[in-house]
């Protein structure tokens, strides 16, 4: 039997959306740049917030999630309290990022685009932040962190303890 | 019309200016390979991503090959659709398609009638290279009322997300995920139950592999012709007969109700009625119905809910339920033909051959998805018990058929038993888009004027535009017709009732591109809209060379009311036969 489908958001949240909805004249051709202004307030896009974009756009929510679920720029979990986003980039790989992307997923029990139970720490990979000098680079939060070798990763880990 | 010269695999042709490859080759009788590609002729209906790449064909003086589907031709161009480099691609292109495709072809509900297995046939597919280090998915598999949902077998051709979305409007599923993990769903890959989803079936009736497919209850059935404390009743819709010989290789369009009818009495069950008869049940209810709100509307009632929108079609039920639940009281309040049959079934026939309503089984046969989601409506059941128990589709009758070992092409003719077997002309046209609008104007023209009609055919009616409309004259009074198949066309209607801008009296919608004949529930029509034409044309002879070809001239109906029933609309006839409709909207609540 299919039940109605209610979804719950807080009234300041649902105004945030259609405001943003509203300055792309809610048109559904806008909604990668709709999603992208939605996860830059929000953090991450859940589902009740993917579920009030479509309504106010008038598209369908799997439309919607495809896009979310697409483009891995967008994320349905929330970051950390303290981001960490390791470079993939041709320099910082050839360099040995994917070793310090195995360290931190290691000392951190994560896979790439998770976050711990606590909300500390989030993990993510990204291409080139353009310090192809300072490779393989590290970035937590707004700190960057320059020629990080494995070993590095737990005393990294340790500045936020 | 601009025309340009090609030549295809050496032999010269004159296409108009536009044309894609594929399309110029077909009409030179050169069969290119598709596999994602498909298209309704007339009934604006086409899937071309150009996403599986099957197609590629080589152009001279091209760098790569051409996808066929979307490459329009250009004048001059010399195009090889077997080259040896093309033959090589074709092969790559499959064994990749292949790579993280399961391997249960045995045992698949798909096997036998997939357009995946037909292609690696075709290509003469013999391994798999590099199948082992694919990744293949591992996505549950989603059971709702009506459909089975097995992501794994996906091969994102999105065949069904262009019926879901561009033919149906209803935006249930999308693509999502990237890569081997790509496939087509609802959102935040959740149950269909969960989804606006109005089992239509339209995406089962497209999907080329068996990643979409039907809830099969044959084995329950059978467990129930079995059980010798049952009394197993069987209802089978219009649309039905005149498909199911194509599942035994029988020209699309034979009528085969005779067949049909003894095959039912071989495979054991005790009464084969016919939903024809509820159809015209249907009739009495909805036209009278209909009269009443017009009467209203004459005297200038604004509360008379005119116009009266059809109600027998359950995906369009769903449809409008979940999308325009404000108008929920504007269509007809009649049951569909499946549950009005059900419930006379275990009220009025039950007392007759007097036996206790939780000892009858009633079993339909439906060209329809939507009517297993429907039959288990808690509305449709009493103290439990369903009205209808099973509905099977047109496949699993065949595929029932042939697990019987009944040799259906030869089998002789019989006739539907009495009473729930008779049926009228008027109800036999309500599988095809039109035919319930024209069976209720019949009626309605002799019982409003009190006169007979000159003339029973209303060929205005009919066709397969997607909305059409018609002005009857109805004794001096013009009564406005429209009509919509398919639920993107729907929408076009109902977007004028909720404006208030409708013109029309009365409207008819099915759900499903060319009514019930064009159902999800169907024999395949893999992209050959002349199947469709073909049974709808099966339906319109079948009407004309009835004895009766007008509901209230069913001489069981007219029973049914004098032994039964009283009047249609009576109380009785309201509680037995009437319905109501619930707001499934998804609604965006603030939390507090």
């Amino acid at each position: 039997m299919s039940t109605t489908i209610k979804i719950e958001l807080r009234q300041q949240d649902l105004k945030k959306i259609h405001e943003i909805c509203d300055s792309f004249n809610n048109e559904p051709l806008e909604l990668i740049n709709i999603l992208h202004k939605t996860q830059e307030h929000f953090g991450y896009l859940p589902a009740e917030i993917q579920d009030a974009v479509a309504d106010k756009l008038n598209i369908s929510t799997a439309q919607v999630y495809g896009v979310v679920t697409f483009y891995s720029f967008f994320t349905m979990t929330p970051k950390g309290k303290h981001p960490i986003s390791i470079c993939m980039g041709t320099a910082c790989y050839v360099r040995g990022a994917e070793r310090i992307l195995d360290e931190f997923k290691k000392e951190l029990g994560l896979q790439v685009g998770q976050t711990t139970p606590d909300g500390k720490f989030s993990l993510s990979s990204l291409r080139c932040v353009g310090a192809c000098g300072l490779a393989p680079v590290v970035i937590v939060g707004n700190k960057t962190y320059g020629r990080v070798a494995p070993d590095d990763v737990k005393a990294i880990l340790k500045e936020y303890e | 019309m601009e025309t340009i010269k090609i030549t295809i695999d050496n032999k010269q042709v004159e296409v108009e200016k536009g044309t894609t490859i594929l399309d110029a080759a077909r009409k030179m009788g050169i069969d290119i390979p598709t596999l994602c590609h498909m298209r309704l002729d007339d009934l604006n209906i086409e899937n071309k991503p150009g996403g599986c790449r099957i197609c590629v064909v080589e152009v001279q003086g091209r760098r790569n090959l051409a996808p066929a589907c979307i490459t329009q031709c250009v004048d001059g161009a010399v195009i090889r659709t077997h080259s040896p480099r093309v033959m090589n691609a074709r092969r790559t292109v499959m064994e990749f398609i292949l790579s993280d495709h399961p391997k249960d072809c045995l045992i698949c509900p798909k096997s036998g009638n997939c357009d995946l297995q037909n292609m690696a046939h075709r290509l003469g597919i013999r391994e798999i290279p590099g199948h082992e280090i694919a990744e293949i998915s591992t996505y549950r598999k989603d059971t709702s009322p009506s459909i089975i949902r097995d992501l794994d077998k996906c091969i994102m051709c999105r065949r069904c997300e262009m019926m879901c979305n561009e033919v149906q409007t209803v935006g249930a599923i999308g693509a999502f995920n990237r890569g081997f993990m790509a496939a087509v769903g609802p959102a935040y890959e959740q149950d269909l139950e969960h989804s606006p989803c109005t089992y239509c079936g339209q995406c089962v009736a497209v999907c080329p592999t068996g990643a979409l497919t039907e809830v099969d209850h044959t084995r329950e059935v059978l467990r129930a012709i079995v059980d010798p404390s049952k009394t197993v009743v069987v209802q089978t819709a219009p649309a039905v007969r005149a498909a199911l010989g194509e599942e035994f290789g029988m020209k699309p369009g034979t009528l085969v109700t005779g067949k049909m009818v003894t095959a039912l009495k071989e495979l054991g069950f005790d009464y084969v009625f016919d939903t024809d008869f509820a159809a015209d049940l249907t009739i009495m209810e909805e036209g009278t119905e209909l009269l009443t709100r017009l009467k209203k509307f004459l005297n200038g009632d604004k509360d008379a809910n005119i116009p009266i929108l059809t109600s027998c079609c359950p995906g369009w039920v769903n449809f409008f339920e979940h999308n325009y639940p404000e108008l929920r009281e504007v269509p007809s309040t009649a049951k569909s033909p499946q549950q009005m049959f059900g419930a006379i079934a275990k009220s009025y026939f039950a007392e007759k051959i007097n036996i206790n309503r939780k000892d009858m089984v009633v079993v339909s046969i439906m060209p329809c998805l939507a009517k297993k989601y429907e039959r288990q409506r808690p509305e449709f059941s009493v103290d439990g018990n369903p009205d209808v128990d099973f509905s099977l589709s047109t496949r699993e009758l065949a595929s029932f058929i042939r697990q019987a070992n009944i040799d259906f092409a030869n089998l002789p003719e019989s006739e539907f038993d009495r009473p729930l077997g008779e049926s009228t002309g008027a109800a036999v046209i309500f599988g095809n888009t039109g035919g319930v609008i024209e069976a209720a104007v019949r009626t309605a023209y002799e019982v409003f004027t009190g006169k007979k009609l000159s003339r029973i055919d209303f060929t205005e009616l009919r066709g397969m535009e997607g909305v059409r409309q018609a002005t009857i004259d109805v004794d001096g009074f013009p009564l406005n017709i429209g009509i919509a198949h398919g639920l993107g066309n729907a929408r076009k209607l109902l977007d004028d009732v909720k404006a208030g801008r409708s013109k029309f009296h009365a409207i008819e919608v099915m759900a499903c591109p060319g009514g019930c004949v064009g159902g999800g529930g169907q024999p395949l029509h893999h992209g050959d809209s002349a199947i469709l034409k073909a049974r709808a044309k099966a339906l319109y002879d079948a009407d004309r060379d009835m004895p009766i070809r007008l509901s209230h001239e069913n001489p069981y109906i007219i029973q049914l009311y004098k032994e039964y029933l009283g009047e249609p609309n009576s109380e009785k006839a309201h509680h037995l036969l009437h319905t109501h409709y619930f707001d499934r909207k998804a609604k965006i609540v603030v939390k507090q």
